[in-house]
């Protein structure tokens, strides 16, 4: 029996290599999905066959309740509200690797519940594995619950800064090494187990809670990232090779994704982490004066459906405003009543646009809009010079041209799409309000750019009917 | 050799276990390098469910023989991590579902 668990495990995770694999393109992805869903099964399966599970009740009642509540968000959830579903998701993740420690701990040591005052001894990688699986697993519980609450709006969505804060959490972090470590060494010292566990959760709180809003793809993929590690090391304090392999490949496609969506802002890791642009909507200087630069030309609804009427290409730029206002079948009306007059309409997508990595994608898919119209930023930016309008819906600073020749601009040095190259630039906004960063966009004052304010469902909505009457 | 192994047992499955860990890590970043940013948000979901994987453990503590504190913990680790592992791959599903070429 023991072979056959050890060879369904192996099977199992040979299957969660192909399946992400294959998740690695459309027309593969939801096989690859599937393949994964059926290792996981399998090694459940596996696992319920182990010799050392001599009771059912507790696993049939966990497996019941966990499969109803997963099973009745995954189903009720909004496409909007993906990225607070990852968040979630992935804090369970996290947590359940704490819990396993905790519970793998109690199970190991001899003098609990009863002290017979025998001696523990933990081999020294199990004791490591357990610390680290309190440590990463906490930090991921209470962290995406706290990323979960930001995108949801409970919590605000702003970069909250407290005093100290740097130096707290170091500390922090250095008194759940320093405890580990005793605890490495006298396995006995429960109280201080249970210590390292709450200030591991404490310090998931105190990470996130400064993370901005357009931080968050960032957050949700390191987070990602960290509920894979905590997997592996769960497999560490088991000895398991398949939670070692699976969260091992978890933990490096999100440490990848995280890359990409730094490298999408020009910032280090380390500056995301540390809560933001230096004086990123933080407190009460969130509000950038305004300087007179020129002239804001607008445009309204009739006006822009005779421009739109003679133009050959457009370019639509989504960014969160479009996911905020629920836009997005707004805008795929649009796109049919456009190319039914024979323009060519393609999307450019900013690899951080939105709230978490592919955020603009899904919205547009829940739209039916196809997905070989998306583009993105380096494949459609050389573009922008033979594209007659460039259309932003609800994004800002990653159009705003300061971002490639201001050098005192707090996001120099971003990588933007080139809007303003385009003959003419379409920006719908609600108003002349700054964007994440607090800072104004020269874009607006651009002798090709022209204002169209309105809330972006109803603005395109009405554009697409005035297109439809001309 | 066979009494060498015998005696250094916990070093050699520690070591095989370091082994497994830095190649998984690897085949990570081989297969994630080329994923379209189409797909990055049902990559991301799909592996968090990957990651749920801990069910492994949390069956194995909510299964001992007696009813101790690993047991209750156990329980709720079983929850929490079907919560992860079924969201997860419903959620992806329905996501994947709606990627359409026309």
């Amino acid at each position: 029996m023991f072979i056959a668990i050890e060879i369904t495990y192996l099977v199992s995770s040979v299957l969660f290599i192909f399946g992400i694999k294959l998740l690695g393109s459309p027309k593969t992805a939801r096989k690859g999905n599937l393949y994964a869903a059926i290792g996981m099964l399998m090694a459940i399966v596996a696992t319920l066959l182990d010799q050392n599970v001599l009771t059912y009740e507790w696993i049939i009642i966990g497996i019941i309740v966990g499969s109803l509540i997963g099973t009745i968000l995954a189903i009720k959830i909004p496409m909007t509200g993906m990225p607070q579903m990852v968040g979630m998701l992935n804090g369970f993740g996290g947590g359940a690797s704490t819990l396993v420690a905790l519970a793998e701990y109690y199970k190991i040591n001899p003098n609990y519940p009863v002290d017979k005052g025998l001696p523990f001894l933990l081999p020294l990688d199990q004791g490591i594995a357990i610390v680290l699986s309190l440590l990463i697993g906490g930090v991921t519980f209470t962290g995406s619950m706290i990323a979960f609450g930001k995108l949801q709006g409970w919590v605000s969505g702003k970069v909250v800064k407290y005093p100290l804060q740097h130096p707290f959490n170091l500390l922090l972090l250095l008194a759940v090494i320093a405890g580990g470590a005793y605890v490495v060494i006298n396995p006995s010292a429960m109280g201080l187990v249970l210590l390292i566990t709450f200030v591991s959760l404490l310090l998931g709180v105190l990470l996130v809670l400064p993370i901005g809003g357009a931080d968050m793809p960032v957050a949700i993929s390191l987070l990602n990232s960290y509920s894979g590690i905590a997997g592996s090391t769960t497999g560490f304090v088991l000895g398991n090779n398949e939670l070692i392999i699976a969260g091992a490949l978890v933990g490096a496609s999100g440490i990848i994704l995280t890359l990409i969506m730094c490298r999408g802002m020009n910032r280090s890791l380390m500056n995301v982490v540390l809560g933001g642009w230096a004086s990123a909507g933080s407190g009460g200087t969130g509000t950038a004066t305004t300087s007179v630069k020129g002239d804001v030309k607008s445009i309204d609804s009739e006006e822009l459906a005779m421009l739109l009427d003679s133009v050959s290409s457009v370019v639509i730029v989504p960014g969160y405003g479009m996911a905020v206002a629920q836009a997005q079948h707004a805008v795929r009306d649009l796109v049919n009543v456009l190319e039914k007059k024979g323009v060519r309409v393609r999307f450019a997508i900013h690899p951080v646009a939105g709230r978490m990595p592919g955020h603009m994608n899904v919205l547009l898919a829940e739209a039916q809009v196809s997905y070989d119209k998306l583009f993105a930023m380096e494949d459609i930016n050389d573009d922008f010079p033979m594209t007659d309008v460039a259309i932003v819906i609800g994004a800002n600073d990653v159009v705003n041209p300061a971002a490639r020749h201001d050098q005192n601009s707090p996001i120099f040095g971003m990588p933007i799409l080139n809007v303003d190259y385009a003959k003419t630039v379409i920006i719908n906004k609600r108003s002349l309000n700054v964007g994440y960063a607090g800072i104004e966009n020269e874009l607006f004052f651009y002798p090709n750019s022209l204002m169209y304010f309105g809330d972006a469902k109803e603005a395109i909505t009405k554009l697409t009917n005035e297109i439809k009457n001309l | 050799m066979v009494e060498f192994i015998s005696t250094h047992l916990n070093e050699f499955v520690f070591l095989m276990h370091i082994y497994v860990f830095m190649l998984a890590i690897f085949v990570g970043f081989e297969l994630i390098t080329k994923v379209p940013p189409t797909l990055h948000t049902p990559l991301m979901s799909g592996s968090n469910a990957i990651s749920g994987i801990t069910i492994v453990g949390a069956i194995l503590s909510a299964g001992l023989k007696d009813f101790t504190v690993s047991t209750i913990l156990g329980l709720v680790a079983v929850i929490f991590a079907m919560i992860n592992v079924v969201g997860g791959f419903l959620v992806t599903d329905r996501m994947l579902k709606m990627f359409k070429k026309k």
